[in-house]
């Protein structure tokens, strides 16, 4: 298969003054249309780094991406993000936070009334619409990761980028923001590349688990499949052998293989 | 096996307690006791004590003032000989002989237009200097240096310049004012988070929107201190330069008393000039409370 996204070849060194660090080294990778992958690697080895780049934020050094053949290299709504800690405008209520996405995106394709029914969609997609006009520091963190995930789904993005999009959540939250992104991905049926360091996350939702090495000049080390059924639910698939096979091979690449080795 | 034996109380008979209930009436809480009262209460706690105070310091300057050969008017003197000042403001009985109120309002007329200017121009130069390293680094070291020139150092300048006195007048409170609008605009925009700016990035939002829609309001908070230090800067300017350049202000009416000696009269208007910045200060202060309540609250 040809790949819907493709990440080819891509080192990222950052420079400062005559310091050189590699970060990243020949990441190359292949994502279909409708997948859901995830990378996954210790704190420090450069998985946000190349979400970034994915998302344009940041420039690879060598290399480049691909979406649907085509090289992108500055960010834009095609490749909507949901980032680690919301990033909600705190000046704008839910909705308009929403809508201000939406308006940017379909200014010349869609109607004031469309506009405002879209918004009020993506909102309803998230459990979200009944807060649509507080202000964001009056939800608390699950509700504004929602509004943050509304937001990316409201650009009908080709791919979802998500950065530990549920990393500062507790852990009741985050599974059930988990679930939420489940039903929406087999509803939507959107190419998600996310970033994790929470295996069973990792498991739970992807088709592949892409597993990163340490850094400095951090490589691919394994990619795994995860052949479990759609529609997962959380309470069989924990005990499903598949899972704990998916588990243990990330457990032991993680922990065994690439221990991460603090600087001391 | 014994069993435990289990002692057992003989049965008494409880004698049968009655009662009555008893209605206390309950006042009925009335809109006076609720709503007024405590409303009532809350003013009085904020004014009585100033008023107290005012009281004092009156008796003190009156007693201080009131020997004969003393130098400044008591308040008693201030008030027989500046009754029609105080009492009514806006009278008119010559194109020279105006009430303060009508003067305040010139000044502010002044003071609108290059207050105005200078938030205009302020927030756009804090801007240029908060988003761009390099303005920063051309700009910023000229604008630290010129912003310590007292604004009446300027005057001479302007009158140069200009030739003419409104302009000029015009042009101190503007180059008094806009420093601070500057600074804390640059220093806002500088601190927008890296976040907002790639919402903005993903968004593909262009220089205008990002500007109106990101920069303005994430700056809000630091823009409206430098709104509130210039408009305090700008009326203490005012004063000082009509004073110089003539007209119809309430800066030239205290410099015409002096020269005429009522110094009764510059006692009332100092009183309409500490009124005016107070309320002038509260807009402000009212205006970014109502703009930055959403800012604020992140």
């Amino acid at each position: 298969m040809s790949g819907y996204l493709k990440i080819d070849h891509v080192d990222k060194t950052f420079t400062r003054g005559s310091q050189q660090t590699e970060v990243l080294k020949e990441i190359t990778l292949s994502i279909d249309r409708g997948e859901y992958v995830s990378i996954i690697g210790h704190s420090g080895c450069g998985k946000s780094t190349l979400l970034n780049i994915v998302a344009g934020l940041v420039q690879s050094t060598r290399g480049g991406v691909l979406l649907e053949e085509r090289e992108v290299d500055e960010p834009g709504p095609d490749r909507a993000v949901v980032f680690q800690n919301h990033s909600l405008l705190p000046w704008l209520t839910v909705y308009d936070n929403v809508r201000l996405a939406v308006d940017k995106v379909f200014s010349g394709t869609k109607s004031r009334a469309e506009r405002r029914a879209w918004t009020m969609h993506n909102l309803e997609l998230v459990q979200m619409a009944h807060a649509k006009d507080k202000r964001p520091a009056e939800i608390s963190g699950g509700m504004k990761q929602r509004v943050g995930l509304a937001r990316a789904l409201a650009m009908e993005p080709k791919v979802l980028l998500l950065d530990e999009p549920f990393g500062a959540l507790d852990a009741l939250t985050r599974a059930h923001l988990q679930d939420s992104v489940m039903a929406i991905h087999q509803k939507l049926r959107n190419t998600v590349l996310m970033i994790t360091h929470d295996v069973d996350e990792a498991v739970l939702l992807s088709d592949r688990i892409v597993m990163m090495t340490n850094g400095p000049a951090a490589r691919i080390g394994e990619v795994l499949d995860v052949p479990l059924a759609r529609p997962r639910r959380r309470l069989e698939v924990a005990s499903n052998p598949t899972y704990l096979k998916c588990r243990q091979r990330v457990l032991e690449f993680l922990y065994e293989r690439h221990r991460f080795i603090e600087a001391a | 096996m014994t069993m435990p034996l289990i002692k057992t109380e003989p049965s008494v008979e409880i004698p049968q307690a009655t009662a009555t209930v008893l209605r206390l009436s309950t006042p009925k809480p009335s809109f006076l006791t609720t709503k007024v009262l405590p409303a009532l209460g809350a003013v009085a706690t904020r004014t009585i004590p100033p008023l107290v105070m005012l009281g004092l310091i009156l008796a003190v300057w009156q007693i201080l003032c009131m020997k004969p050969g003393a130098t400044l008017p008591a308040p008693s003197k201030i008030w027989s000989d500046a009754y029609d000042l105080i009492v009514d403001p806006f009278f008119v009985a010559g194109p020279q002989d105006i009430g303060l109120g009508w003067r305040v309002l010139i000044s502010l007329q002044r003071v609108a237009v290059g207050y105005g200017l200078a938030g205009v121009i302020g927030i756009l130069l804090g801007t240029l200097i908060g988003q761009s390293v390099w303005a920063m680094r051309g700009l910023d070291p000229i604008f630290q240096v010129l912003r310590t020139i007292s604004p009446l150092a300027w005057l001479p300048i302007s009158l140069a310049a200009f030739r003419d006195s409104q302009p000029s007048a015009i042009f101190v409170i503007f180059i008094t004012a806009v420093w601070p609008i500057i600074i804390n605009t640059a220093v806002g925009i500088r601190n927008i988070p890296q976040d907002y700016r790639n919402v903005a990035a993903v968004l593909r939002l262009n220089h205008l929107e990002f500007f109106y829609k990101i920069m303005i309001p994430s700056a809000a908070p630091y823009i409206f201190t430098g709104l509130r230090i210039g408009i305090g800067l700008s009326w203490l300017a005012i004063v000082a330069a009509e004073m110089l350049t003539g007209g119809v202000g309430i800066g030239f009416f205290i410099w015409d008393a002096w020269n005429s000696s009522r110094l009764s009269d510059i006692v009332v208007a100092l009183v309409y000039i500490g009124l005016v910045g107070f309320v002038l200060d509260r807009i402000v202060a009212g205006v970014a409370t109502v703009v930055t309540r959403g800012t604020a609250a992140s």
